[in-house]
């Protein structure tokens, strides 16, 4: 029973921890607000220019950074779940590459100075269309292997797009802004951002948590899991569209979020036991926490220089991963 | 009648490795599976797991597997891959407990009666000692009996094993093989892929030898395992004697360099 109780305590405190990085969020910013006003100005009717800050800036930033870390983490431990692979993240499968691919687009095409909406729905079509085409490779009964080298090759094909796009774009403020917007930032998005990620994300979530029990049977292998009445042709289904529709959501609206949900999983994992379906609530909040937290920094290090999510997320990330593995080696050997 | 099997045929790729097998599995049976490297063992146990397509009718007591779900399958039959694959370092019990999986609808918790399977499961395997291990720090030897375990919780009417035996001292192969022969005496019935003659001849109740992918033959071990037999399949020749009441078989020499013609 100690192993259930140490789980709800870890469970616990990450999730106290994510509301207190929420909170956070929602406080810090160029405009000088005090904490109480803030948060009065939050649930007031009243039009003042503080409630505007909180209401259409603040609480869009906080709101999709609870979501986005939430999606990233979880996602990461559903594949490295499903894959039985320690490197395995929300990239692998070719979701992110191909929906910054649709981001791009819309910014080359010039969609998205029109329709501002363009940028997100292009970019969450261009994901979904990348997925359909990985399982159609890795068919029915595909072995993780190929759905590995499926992801890699769309990864590539769409990497290698984007690249194009850049090298033949008109204007040199066309290619600056495809490769800010990759860089991935949560800066200047709306609450229509969030209405638009949420449905997708709470779909994905609710595909990925499905999983639960089938990654744990995992653990011992694809044929064991099916000799145990694991249904393999749906979790590859659940895990491969749950994390196209919940990280393709993410992408969409944040941009390309490297490391998060490649690390996340690896930190928690000793502190559930190791076990899979233990390690997608405990990793979902641990991404929150994680993505709150580096999105809070880029306005306390540089709130001058719009310094990007996905590049401190990787700055920091790296060498941590690297530890990681350096602590780790012998167990990966 | 636990498995009855009708002219089994079983592709890899575009490969025919098994030319219809037909045999079946009565209760109490410890069923030694031999026969030569790519000879069609595992095939054939992956393809009565329903894990590779195969043509042919194969019937669980009264259940059609050909036509029901991995979950009812699951119910009737448990497997021991024969690679030792654990992903992540879980607790033993915690693996073991993963037999039940067939038998815990949804969400929902171990029961008492779950936890009950899994004890014995532990007791039986003598696993119980390091349950709060992490599986992947386990000896050979150590996992091995833990994946055993994990497929005895599942408490199906038949295990099928690949190889249970490889890789495990002669001590450890002999309590597995009183195992799966106890297991036998109390009417659950034991398939398992072996190589090791001298094993399957001394423990097996029935011996099932598989040569290109057909049954070549099926009897008690002294009827299979004859020195026609081994010369033929094999291509080996072998001491047989007895010892205690039971065939004793050690093979001891390829036939072309004793000089003997096939």
């Amino acid at each position: 029973m100690s192993d259930t109780s140490r789980y709800g305590l870890v469970l616990g405190a990450l999730a106290a921890f994510a509301t207190i990085l929420f909170l956070l969020s929602l406080t810090v910013g160029p405009a000088a607000l005090g904490f109480s006003d803030s948060m009065a100005a939050l649930f007031s009717d009243k039009a003042g220019a503080i409630e505007l800050i909180m209401g259409e800036i603040r609480l869009p930033r906080a709101l999709l950074g609870l979501m986005v870390g939430a999606t990233l983490g979880l996602s990461g431990a559903a594949l490295q779940g499903y894959l039985r692979n320690p490197l395995a993240e929300p990239g692998l499968i070719g979701v992110s590459a191909s929906a910054s691919l649709g981001a791009v687009i819309a910014i080359y095409s010039g969609l998205a100075a029109i329709f501002p909406l363009a940028l997100p729905l292009s970019a969450l079509a261009a994901a979904v269309l990348a997925v359909v085409v990985v399982q159609a490779l890795a068919g029915l009964r595909g072995s993780t292997l190929t759905i590995i080298l499926a992801g890699v090759a769309v990864s590539s094909f769409a990497g290698a797009m984007t690249s194009l796009a850049l090298n033949l774009s008109p204007n040199p403020f066309a290619a600056l802004e495809i490769t800010f917007w990759m860089l991935g930032s949560l800066t200047d998005r709306s609450m229509t951002h969030v209405w638009l990620a949420m449905p997708f994300m709470l779909v994905g979530w609710l595909m990925l948590a499905a999983l639960g029990r089938a990654l744990d049977a995992l653990t011992l292998g694809n044929e064991t899991a099916a000799s145990m009445g694991i249904d393999m042709r749906r979790v590859q289904w659940l895990a491969v569209f749950g994390t196209a529709s919940a990280v393709g959501a993410a992408t969409a609206v944040a941009g390309a979020i490297g490391f998060v949900g490649l690390v996340v999983p690896h930190m928690l994992r000793p502190l559930v036991g190791s076990r899979p379906s233990r390690l997608l609530p405990a990793s979902a909040l641990g991404g929150a926490c994680m993505l709150l937290a580096a999105d809070i920094l880029v306005r306390i290090i540089a709130p001058e220089r719009d310094l990007k999510l996905g590049v401190l997320t990787a700055i920091v990330g790296a060498p941590f991963f690297l530890w990681l593995v350096y602590r780790t080696r012998r167990k990966l050997a | 009648m636990l498995l009855d099997v009708q002219n089994l045929k079983a592709s890899l790729g575009r490969r025919p490795v098994l030319h219809g097998v037909s045999f079946s599995v009565m209760p109490g049976e410890f069923i030694g599976l031999i026969g030569p490297n790519g000879a069609g063992k595992s095939t054939l146990l992956r393809a009565l797991l329903g894990l590779i397509p195969a043509e042919g009718a194969v019937a669980l007591g009264t259940l059609d597997a050909t036509h029901a779900s991995a979950r009812e399958r699951a119910f009737h039959m448990a497997y021991v891959a024969q690679e030792r694959e654990i992903a992540w370092a879980v607790p033993v019990e915690m693996l073991v407990s993963l037999g039940r999986s067939p038998h815990r609808p949804g969400f929902s918790a171990l029961t008492a009666a779950d936890r009950a399977a899994i004890e014995r499961a532990m007791r039986r395997m003598e696993v119980d000692g390091f349950r709060e291990r992490a599986a992947t720090e386990l000896s050979g030897g150590e996992k091995a009996r833990v994946l055993i375990a994990r497929a005895l919780a599942q408490e199906t009417p038949l295990l099928l094993a690949d190889e249970p035996t490889a890789g495990l001292d002669p001590s450890h192969q002999i309590a597995l093989m009183r195992l799966f022969a106890e297991l036998a005496a109390s009417e659950r019935s034991v398939v398992a892929s072996l190589h090791d003659l001298g094993l399957a001849a001394r423990w097996c109740t029935r011996l099932l030898l598989i040569d290109g992918g057909r049954i070549v033959a099926d009897g008690p071990p002294a009827e299979v395992l004859t020195a026609q037999t081994l010369r033929a399949v094999y291509g080996v020749e072998a001491f047989f004697g007895e010892t205690t009441g039971r065939l004793v078989v050690q093979p001891l020499d390829l036939v072309a360099a004793t000089g003997v013609r096939r």
